[in-house]
């Protein structure tokens, strides 16, 4: 079952001529003119699209948080800062079919009464950004956009704003202030951008994805959407396939499929690349919970692990992790947990905002520890230092990148302790090059 | 409207923070306040020092708030109940923040002119503990120059952004804000230029830390060898209400007067701060009163002159809290241990 990804390998998708004949635009026609707004909120409502971006926010309930005041513009705006590490399923999509980020944009601006929205890239993406121009020129052209469109009386300008470099600008309210041309620091909330968004207006933020899906949604109803998945993970997601498995890349899935079957099957990821095992897998994007090859399969209870918002996040921290924005980094036996976490925290460190004290000072402080165990001059303290670092930088912080530098350290520490306890026992092997603890009786082990 | 507060009950206006609230209480409630300063608007939140656990939002919706939350933001409900000194999370958090906010910080206290006024000592020493755990270098900045009255040292300075919020909203432009990330995050000028501005020494006033100082005091004397006075002058740009710092004769400093909570009540400009300082160009009110708490009052006055803006109960309970050598003798522990028999 495919919905953004359907005609992706067609040739010239990225024109609208081409589009237009692979269905391009008739969510456009059908919203603005047989719906009233409220009539596309309720379905995007029904479909129960969530969030694409990371938390899995209900995207129609968004939506009816927005403050609409008399006489005061209101504005969408598209995140498409993607800089998660292990994350690059915007891209592939904004790349290859800018049209169907364009046609999601246009009928979530009406359902939202938006007369100006905005895409924010980020600013490594420049070849993107000149394919989402040249095609946002195209929609202008053929009239979807600009004034009146198609005879209704609707107004809608979109722009394309570039970000400068920065992971924090895919924060909501950072995103906001860069937009603003500010310094992407996060704002404190509340209030929330529902209330005082771009310009102090009401504001939506929106992942790539979730808007890309309502167009969807719009010509075969929220109904069939809610169809595809399990429980409260409706429809598909995209999910950016990376590490040692044999096909990697951007692959459109059901919700509801297994992990071992995404993992393992042709059809995705192919397995694990020849004569190796599963060891870990960080399952969406670098700032969620790393797990083992045993508990990513199975969930505490036994039962076998679902691509889903609910099944992924069973157990809690204990022993699940979350589906976030669908970065699947994938790790085989010769991979040094160790090393891994040390990447993670640096990147961290060097993206924290610097606004707030916990994730300023703990972000660079987890980053040199974490240096230290891996050049063989851990401390046996260190570790439980580690974990109380993390502890009070989650929950204490301005914005969620604090949790999101705390949560992979202290997963990987919770998960594999026995590694971090290898590099502070045995500093001289842990620093030869491609040393890896091998845990005895692990199922990855040789 | 009713809030709650470590189990005192008071009631305040729509719109007052729970900082707000507990400083109305008092300094034992009040939780500290490294990058809030309310002459600022839009300033706190930053240092996260003031986290404080709401066990009941409000009357109607008495859920507990799922985190800790900003005392100096967060509005109060009516029916609000807020625990500050009694929660042990919170306690346990804020001595996390210490240790963060220590991290970097050179700790060269000996030689820093803000030594015995420096809110990071405050902070440090009511909720901070004695050892570190941590065995890192140090972060480092090159030197700025920041013209001829204000000295920059990036290395102690802790980014409340108080600074940039004064710039913004007492002078008519703001020429140095915050360059890079994360900790390497620093307070620079844009492409080197001086501050120069009537009031821009205001931004000495509000650092919490030594990291801006007053390069006409600097390393002229220890905060407690000198002696404040209050005193006012006939000033064509700003109020003249000013605290001037005697050691002997000689006017070795002039400083806005601060409140209780270490904000100024009146910002002052540049000619009062750097350019008045004999004691014939201003007219003398009388001594400034000076916590019991703080290392300047020690030798100079008698009894501590602060009248509490509390009830008289409460502040008998408090003065049961303050830990005064001065208001204990042999002779009452003696007494104490007769009672107890």
């Amino acid at each position: 079952m495919k919905i953004l990804t359907e005609h992706i390998d067609v040739p010239g998708i990225e024109t609208i001529d081409v589009f237009c004949k692979h269905g391009g635009y008739q969510a456009v026609e059908k919203a603005i003119k047989k719906m009233t707004p409220d009539e596309v909120t309720e379905e995007v409502k029904k479909s129960g699209l969530r969030g694409r971006g990371g938390a899995g926010f209900p995207v129609g309930m968004k939506w009816s948080f927005l403050a609409k005041p008399e006489g005061i513009p209101r504005y969408l705006v598209c995140n498409a800062d993607e800089s998660e590490p292990g994350t690059f399923k915007d891209h592939y999509l904004m790349w290859k079919s800018p049209h169907t980020l364009i046609e999601g944009m246009i009928v979530s601006s009406f359902a939202l009464g938006a007369n100006t929205s905005y895409i924010y890239v980020r600013g490594e993406l420049m070849y993107v950004i000149h394919i989402l121009e040249k095609a946002i020129q195209e929609a202008y052209d053929k009239g979807y956009l600009g004034k009146n469109i198609l005879g209704s009386g609707y107004d809608l300008d979109l722009y394309v704003q570039p970000g400068g470099g920065a992971y924090i600008c895919g924060e909501e309210t950072a995103l906001l202030e860069s937009l603003e041309g500010k310094r992407g620091n996060p704002r404190i909330k509340p209030p929330f951008p529902a209330v005082k968004g771009v310009w102090q207006c009401p504001t939506v933020v929106n992942n790539v994805e979730s808007i890309a899906a309502t167009s969807w949604i719009i010509n075969h109803g929220g109904d069939a959407y809610a169809a595809i998945g399990v429980g409260r993970s409706t429809g598909t997601k995209l999910i950016s396939a990376s590490g040692h498995i044999r096909k990697s890349g951007v692959y459109e899935i059901p919700l509801g499929i297994t992990v071992e079957d995404f993992i393992y099957s042709d059809e995705w990821c192919g397995g694990i690349r020849d004569g190796h095992k599963l060891k870990a897998v960080v399952a969406g994007g670098s700032s969620v919970p790393i797990l083992s090859a045993e508990m990513i399969l199975n969930t505490a209870d036994g039962e076998k692990r679902l691509m889903t918002y609910e099944s992924l996040s069973d157990g809690g921290f204990a022993t699940g992790t979350m589906l976030g924005s669908g970065g699947f980094i994938v790790m085989d036996e010769t991979t040094c947990i160790v090393h891994n976490t040390l990447t993670f925290a640096r990147f961290y460190h060097h993206e924290s905002c610097g606004q707030c004290s916990p994730c300023r000072e703990g972000t660079g402080w987890m980053d040199k520890v974490i240096y230290r165990i891996e050049h063989g001059k851990g401390r046996k303290e260190d570790i439980d230092l580690l974990v109380d670092v993390a502890k009070k930088i989650e929950g204490n912080t301005i914005c969620p990148l604090g949790d999101a530098a705390a949560w992979p350290v202290a997963a990987a520490i919770r998960h594999f302790r026995d590694e971090f306890e290898w590099h502070i026992e045995h500093p001289e092997l842990a620093i030869q090059p491609g040393a890896v603890y091998m845990r005895p009786g692990a199922s990855w082990a040789q | 409207m009713k809030v709650t507060i470590d189990n005192i009950t008071l009631e305040v206006e729509q719109g007052t923070t729970i900082m707000q609230a507990a400083r109305q209480i008092g300094p034992e409630i009040a939780p500290p306040a490294m990058c809030y300063y309310e002459p600022l608007k839009a300033s706190g939140g930053k240092c996260r020092g003031c986290l404080v656990k709401v066990t009941a939002g409000s009357e109607k919706d008495p859920r507990p708030m799922p985190k800790l939350v900003p005392a100096c933001l967060t509005q109060v409900q009516d029916g609000m109940i807020v625990e500050n000194t009694i929660n042990e999370e919170v306690l346990e958090t804020r001595r996390g923040i210490v240790e963060f906010l220590l991290l970097n910080h050179p700790l060269d206290c000996p030689v820093c002119d803000q030594a015995g006024e420096c809110h990071l000592q405050d902070f440090s020493f009511e909720h901070g503990v004695s050892n570190t755990r941590t065995a890192e270098e140090r972060n480092t900045f090159e030197p700025t120059d920041l013209g001829p009255n204000i000295q920059l040292h990036m290395n102690r300075c802790i980014l409340c952004y108080r600074c940039v919020y004064t710039a913004d909203q007492i002078t008519d432009g703001r020429v140095h804000g915050v360059m890079n990330r994360g900790d390497h995050a620093e307070i620079s000028t844009y492409i080197g230029k001086a501050i120069d501005n009537d009031f821009s020494g205001n931004i000495i006033d509000v650092c919490p830390v030594g990291a801006l100082t007053d390069k006409t005091y600097r390393f002229k004397s220890r905060v407690w060898f000198s002696k404040p006075v209050e005193a006012h002058c006939d000033c064509e740009k700003c109020s003249g209400q000013v605290t001037l710092w005697y050691k002997g004769d000689e006017v070795i400093r002039v400083t806005g007067r601060k409140n209780q909570w270490g904000e100024v009540k009146e910002f002052i400009c540049n000619t009062c701060r750097f350019d008045r300082k004999k004691t014939a160009e201003w007219t003398i009110d009388g001594p400034t009163q000076i916590s019991r708490h703080s290392v300047i009052s020690a030798n100079k006055y008698g009894a501590n002159l602060i009248q509490p803006t509390f009830p008289i109960s409460q502040a008998a309970r408090d003065y049961k809290l303050i830990n005064d050598d001065r208001d204990r003798s042999f002779l009452t522990d003696q007494i104490k241990l007769e009672a107890k028999k």
